[in-house]
């Protein structure tokens, strides 16, 4: 009998389904899903999960993750991933959202959500823009910044300030576990994994409701090249955005 | 609290509302304040724990339906109830609900409208509620109670018609029917929830199968087609097995009053004064608003002189009287609004009118 000596030191998550993702070239959500996904595997969360998708460019994430998932309308899903906690709250229930989804639409949705500690996690992805619909200003868009629909660079004056959404959550009692973090470098990538694990820790011992920002790009609408936009995230997102842990429950501490 | 089962007791008819869902098994429900329907979510919050059953008080009326959408997807019995405005902001999650063929009841209790309108019982969402209501090529089933009594009955129905053709069903009552106390009898029998038949599309977790997805996205246009035409096919046999009415001294009747709910009480004291003036006048009553009861319509239309709509509405229910009655005899509509309930001396004006320029009397 042949033994062999090759080992899979690499692989794609199982929690990942084997299908080609929509992403542009240069766009992270690829890597986060994938963040997401290694993570579920390690807890093994795969079997009892149920994941809510978005509106914006995750919206196909339902063909994406291997585990049960369900399409919100937009800026929904915190609604209905309450719905599905409730009544089962032996599920693990996660919702991926971008900014537009989010902070803008779901503002309402995430707040109160967050406000009820409601025991779900949200993986918040701000590339400070709506990719999907061609580049319009989103609620995370930085001063300055132009979109389509802030073609002079977005005037606080007209449109608004950016909203903070990590700065804003942990002013409530209901969240367990916020975080902000990126992923335009390998350590980053192993921070942000980490945060997205103790997110997920935090649903699984019933502390409540637990949010992981992370800074994205989106070189198609910033109309940047995928290295020159991981460094536009670093050189302008990050001093907006600061990068860290805003709240971490009691018992989540010595977790890795 | 135990309720009494089985002997008459007095129940309001909001309360009657929330004990059906929860004797048809429902262990889940969504809602937001909103009056003439408050007694609704107030019955629940009460009772709810002692089944162990979820009661949540949503942001909005746009999250309530939402979490109806969460519950429904993982296989819950699930309802919510509002009141017209509160409805209109939960029609984006009901064309969802029905694109994504999730079971669930949803319960208006009308109020006067257009706008903030008022408290006061009206049925001016007559439209939003059999023709759609949102967006989308859509229909959710309609079922409408004239007393505390059917809107128990019907409530309880509209779980099982729900799960049976796995879309939203509507149950509509208004401000008159849900804030009023009437004699009516809770059966012995209650639905078990785990006796209900497996959902094996819910979303419960992809042990030991492929994942479940609960979707309304198609992009690719003849994919959508495909869709939207299966759930039509399942409008047919809605169509075929649930029209559902109710007659009234229409054997010998050479006028027919058309009325549902609170208006077909007040029309039905206004046929029994017509009958005691010597007016051949009956009552047909639509309970499944959708599917319409067009050809018990179409039928009368052949044997009746004339056709009375009674409605409080501005003339949204004789629409589809209309097109039942395709053009055979005159169709009258005595319609109140803002609130207002007509008596039966309205009616009965109606029908004497009617009555004596169709040669009906």
């Amino acid at each position: 009998m042949e033994t062999s000596t090759e080992q899979v030191i690499f692989q794609r998550p199982a929690a990942l389904e084997p299908v080609r993702m929509h992403y542009c070239p240069g766009c992270t959500h690829g890597i986060v899903h994938r963040l997401v996904a290694e993570v579920m595997d390690e807890m093994e969360l795969v079997e009892r999960s149920v994941g809510i998708a978005p509106v914006g460019c995750a919206v196909f994430a339902y063909d994406y993750f291997a585990c049960d998932m369900i399409e919100a309308a937009h800026g929904r899903a915190p609604a209905v991933a309450t719905g599905v906690k409730r009544v089962r709250p032996d599920l693990f229930v996660f919702t991926y959202q971008g900014d537009g989804d989010l902070a803008s639409i779901g503002i309402a949705e995430t707040i109160h959500a967050a406000a009820r500690g409601e025991n779900i996690s949200i993986v918040f992805i701000n590339n400070a823009v709506y990719g999907m619909t061609g580049g319009q200003m989103a609620p995370t868009t930085l001063p300055g910044m132009k979109t389509s629909t802030t073609p002079y660079g977005r005037d606080p004056k007209l449109a608004g300030n950016p909203i903070r959404v990590c700065e804003l959550l942990s002013a409530l009692e209901g969240p367990a576990y916020l975080a902000r973090v990126t992923v335009t470098k390998p350590a980053r990538v192993r921070q942000a994994k980490r945060a997205i694990r103790r997110a997920f820790q935090a649903q699984e011992r019933g502390l409540g409701f637990s949010l992981v920002e992370v800074l994205s790009t989106c070189p198609t609408r910033w109309g940047k090249a995928p290295q020159a936009a991981l460094q536009w995230i670093e050189d302008e997102m990050v001093p907006y955005y600061p990068l860290r842990e805003f709240l971490v429950a009691k018992g989540l501490e010595e977790e890795l | 609290m135990a309720v009494p089962r089985g002997k008459r007791i007095l129940m309001r008819g909001n309360e009657a509302v929330a004990q059906a869902a929860i004797d048809a098994g429902c262990r889940a429900f969504f809602g937001y304040p909103i009056t003439p329907q408050n007694q609704i979510p107030d019955y629940f919050a009460a009772h709810m724990p002692e089944v162990g059953g979820v009661f949540l008080q949503a942001e909005s009326e746009v999250a309530a339906i939402n979490m109806v959408y969460g519950a429904a997807a993982a296989g819950a019995r699930v309802m919510t109830a509002s009141s017209s405005p509160g409805i209109s902001l939960k029609q984006e999650g009901i064309s969802y609900l029905a694109e994504s063929e999730l079971p669930c009841v949803i319960v208006n209790i009308m109020r006067g409208g257009s706008g903030l309108g008022n408290i006061a019982p009206a049925q001016s969402d007559y439209f939003q509620s059999v023709k759609g209501g949102g967006h989308g090529d859509y229909r959710t089933p309609v079922l409408a109670a004239w007393s505390v009594q059917e809107l128990y009955d019907l409530t309880r129905e509209a779980f099982d018609i729900a799960d049976r053709y796995r879309s939203p069903v509507l149950v509509l009552g208004d401000a008159l029917l849900g804030q009023m106390m009437e004699p009516m009898v809770l059966p012995e029998e209650v639905v078990d929830p785990a006796s209900l038949p497996p959902k094996p599309w819910a979303t419960t977790g992809a042990k030991g199968r492929r994942h479940n997805v609960i979707n309304s996205l198609y992009i690719d246009p003849p994919q959508l087609e495909r869709v939207n035409l299966r759930i039509e096919e399942r409008y047919r046999m809605v169509e075929a097995n649930e029209v559902r009415w109710a007659g009234e001294r229409l054997e010998d009747a050479r006028l027919v009053v058309v009325a549902y709910g609170s208006a077909a009480r007040v029309s039905l004291t206004a046929v029994q004064q017509a009958r005691e003036a010597g007016i051949r006048a009956g009552l047909l009553r639509p309970i499944s608003l959708y599917p319409f009861p067009t050809q018990a319509i179409r039928d009368l239309a052949e044997r009746v002189q004339a056709v009375l709509v009674v409605e409080l509405s501005l003339g949204q229910l004789v629409e589809d009287v209309r097109l039942a009655v395709e053009g055979r005899r005159p169709v009258g509509l005595l319609g109140r609004t803002g609130g207002i309930v007509m008596t039966p001396a309205e009616v009965l004006g109606e029908i004497r009118k009617l009555a004596v320029e169709t040669g009906a009397a």
